[in-house]
C-alpha cells in the first residue's frame, strides 16, 4: 500500500512536471522581394510526369510565401536542451513522390526517426541521398514498388534526397539530435511542443536566406519569439 | 618496317574512332542532365541484365546513362576486336601494342564507370572524362597508323616541319589536356555554374569569392537541377578556365600563322591548324553560350565535344609532322 502510495506521487510529479512544459510558438516572415521561382520546363520533355500536368508546369519552390509575408519552410531547432533524440520510437515521417516532385520539400526529423518514401507516380525513380555527415545511399523505386524506409544516425542540416532520373526533383531533410524542433507551415506559424522550462537559444534556419538565432526564456506557460528574414 | 595497308582494318579504326566520339558526348549528355546516378545498379540496370532493360524505363536522365552504358558496350567489343586485327594483321609490333593499350584502356575505362556508380564518387567521374579523352586520342592515332598516308609516305617525298612550330603545337595541345582536366573538375563538382555571367563575372572583371559573397550567389540562385551550392574554389576555377581558354586560343592562333609562315598557305598541315583555329573560335562562343543559357544541356555537350576534337587536333597535327619530319631526313 505504501509503496504504491509512492509510486502515485511519483507519477503525479512527473506529470504536473510534464503539464509544468509548455510550448514555444512564433511566426517567421520575409521582408523584400525573392527571386522569382523558376518553371520547370524540363518536365515537359519527360511525358511521364508532364502527363501530371496539364495546365501551366509547376515551379520551383524555395521561397514558400503569403501575401501577407509568412515565411514557410524555416527550420527552427531549440538548442542548449540536453534531451537525447526519440526518434526510435517518433512516428515515421512520410515523403511521398508525386507528379515527379517530391512532398514535402523541407522536412525535419530526429537522428534514428524513420522516413518512409513512397512512389505514387506511374514511373521509376531513383531515391539518392546526398548527405555529408551520414551515409551515402541511392535506390531504385520502380512504379508501384515497395515503400523506401530511411533512417540518418547523425544530425545534419538540410540534407538532399535528389532522384536523378528527374533532376529537378529534390527534397532537404534537417537531421536533428533530439526532440525539439518545428518547420513552419504556410501561415508562417511553427510549434515546439512541450520545452521544459528554461533558457534557450532559438535557430531558425531557411534553405536559402540562411540562419537566425534568438535566446529565448521558456516559461511553465511557454513562450513566443518571431523571426524576420529579409532578402536583400 | 614495311607494313601493308589493310583498308578493311584501317576502315574499321576509323569506325572505333567515331564511336568513341560519340561516346563522349553521350557520357557528356549524362553529366550536363546530370543522370549519372540514375541507374544506381552496375553492372545491371534497375536489377535487369543491361541488355534486357524494358524500353519503358528508358526515361529522363536514365535514357542518357543507359544508352551511354550499351554504346559503351560497342566501343568495348569494337576495341576488342581491333586488337585482335591488329595483332593478326599489323606487322609492326608496337602496334599490336597499341591494340592492347586500347583493349586494356576500354576495360578500364568501363570498370571506372561503373564504380563511379557503385561508389558515388563524383571525383572518379573526372578521373573517367579523362580517360576518354585519352582514349580517343589513342583510338585515334590508331586510325592513322593504319592509314594509307601514313604506310605509304616512305616511298613519298616529305617536307620536314620546322622544330619549333612542332614544339609549339606539342605544348598548346598539353595545355588544351590540362584545360580538359579544370573542364572536367567543373563538371564534376555537380554544382551548376559557379559563375553566370560572361563576359564580366558576378559582375566584375575578377569576381569577389569571399565567403559572403558565395552564401550571396547561392541565395539569388534559382537551381532548376538538382545541383550542389556554389563554393569560392568553384568559382575561381571557372575564372581559371576562362584564363587557359584565352591562352589557348591565343596559342592556336600562333600556330595557324607560324605554319603558314613557316609550311606556306598550300600546306595541308596548315589548312589543318586553320581548321584547328576554327575548332577554338568555336570552343569559345560554345563556353560563352554555356553560361548565357544556364548551362543546357546541348549546348554543354557539344563545348565538350568540340573540346575533345581541339585536342585531337592538336594531338594529330603533331603525329603527322613527326612523321613527316622523319621521313624528309
Ligand atoms: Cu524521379
Amino acid at each position: 500500500m505504501k509503496k504504491s502510495l509512492l509510486l502515485l506521487s511519483l507519477g503525479l510529479f512527473a506529470v504536473t512536471q510534464f503539464a509544468q512544459a509548455g510550448d514555444l510558438t512564433g511566426v517567421i516572415s520575409l521582408k523584400g522581394t525573392p527571386p522569382a521561382e523558376k518553371e520547370l520546363s524540363p518536365i515537359k520533355d519527360d511525358p511521364n510526369c508532364s502527363v501530371s500536368y496539364p495546365g501551366a508546369l509547376p515551379k520551383t519552390k524555395f521561397y514558400v510565401v503569403d501575401a501577407s509575408g509568412d515565411l514557410a519552410d524555416v527550420v527552427v531547432v531549440l538548442k542548449g536542451i540536453s534531451a537525447p533524440s526519440t526518434g526510435a520510437s517518433a512516428a515515421p515521417v512520410v515523403m511521398d513522390q508525386k507528379g515527379c516532385l517530391y512532398y514535402p520539400q523541407i522536412l525535419a526529423v530526429q537522428t534514428g526517426q524513420k522516413i518512409i518514401v513512397k512512389n505514387s507516380d506511374n514511373c521509376v525513380h531513383n531515391v539518392h541521398t546526398v548527405p555529408k555527415a551520414n551515409d551515402s545511399q541511392n535506390l531504385v523505386q520502380m512504379p508501384g514498388g515497395a515503400d523506401l524506409t530511411f533512417t540518418f544516425a547523425k544530425p545534419e542540416p538540410f540534407l538532399k534526397f535528389q532522384c536523378d532520373v528527374h533532376p529537378w526533383m529534390f527534397a532537404w531533410v534537417t537531421v536533428v539530435d533530439g526532440p525539439y524542433f518545428a518547420v513552419s507551415g504556410a501561415d508562417g506559424k511553427f510549434t515546439i511542443k512541450n520545452v521544459p522550462p528554461g533558457k534557450y537559444t532559438l535557430e531558425a534556419t531557411h534553405r536559402k536566406l540562411g540562419t537566425q538565432t534568438a535566446e529565448v526564456e521558456v516559461k511553465a506557460d511557454g513562450a513566443a519569439q518571431n523571426f524576420t528574414f529579409e532578402v536583400k | 618496317m614495311n607494313n601493308k595497308y589493310h583498308p578493311a582494318l584501317f576502315w574499321f579504326a576509323v569506325l572505333n574512332a567515331v564511336a568513341t566520339f560519340l561516346l563522349i558526348g553521350l557520357g557528356g549528355l549524362v553529366t550536363s542532365h546530370e543522370a549519372g546516378m540514375s541507374v544506381p545498379d552496375w553492372p545491371t540496370s534497375y536489377g535487369y541484365n543491361m541488355f534486357a532493360l524494358p524500353i519503358k524505363f528508358w526515361t529522363g536522365g536514365a535514357f542518357f546513362e543507359h544508352t551511354h552504358r550499351l554504346l559503351a558496350s560497342v566501343v568495348g567489343f569494337l576495341t576488342t576486336i581491333l586488337a585482335i586485327w591488329l595483332w593478326l594483321k599489323d606487322s609492326r609490333k608496337w602496334m599490336i601494342w597499341l591494340g592492347i593499350a586500347a583493349f586494356l584502356g576500354v576495360i578500364a575505362q568501363g570498370i571506372l564507370g561503373g564504380l563511379r556508380v557503385k561508389l558515388q564518387m563524383d571525383s572518379l567521374g573526372i578521373f573517367h572524362g579523362a580517360v576518354a579523352q585519352t582514349f580517343l586520342v589513342l583510338v585515334c592515332a590508331i586510325a592513322l597508323f593504319t592509314s594509307r598516308w601514313w604506310q605509304n609516305s616512305e616511298t613519298e617525298k616529305q617536307d620536314s616541319v620546322p622544330r619549333g612550330l612542332r614544339k609549339h603545337i606539342f605544348y598548346v595541345t598539353i595545355l588544351i589536356f590540362i584545360q580538359l582536366l579544370i573542364a572536367a573538375t567543373m563538371r564534376h563538382q555537380h554544382a551548376g555554374l559557379a559563375i553566370s555571367d560572361f563576359p564580366l563575372a558576378h559582375g566584375k572583371i575578377w569576381p569577389d569569392a569571399s565567403a559572403d559573397a558565395v552564401v550571396r550567389y547561392n541565395a539569388e540562385r534559382v537551381e532548376t537541377y538538382n545541383v550542389k551550392p556554389i563554393t569560392a574554389f568553384q568559382v575561381e576555377l571557372q575564372m581559371i578556365h576562362r584564363l587557359v581558354a584565352y591562352t589557348i586560343f591565343l596559342g592556336v592562333a600562333a600556330a595557324f600563322f607560324l605554319a603558314r609562315k613557316k609550311l606556306g598557305g598550300r600546306d595541308a598541315l596548315t589548312k589543318f591548324a586553320f581548321f584547328w583555329l576554327i575548332l577554338l573560335s568555336l570552343q569559345i562562343v560554345l563556353g560563352a553560350a554555356t553560361i548565357w543559357k544556364n548551362k543546357a544541356a546541348d549546348i554543354a555537350t557539344l563545348h565538350v565535344m568540340v573540346g575533345a576534337l581541339a585536342l585531337l587536333t592538336g594531338a594529330l597535327w603533331w603525329l603527322v609532322a613527326a612523321r613527316r619530319t622523319r621521313l624528309a631526313v
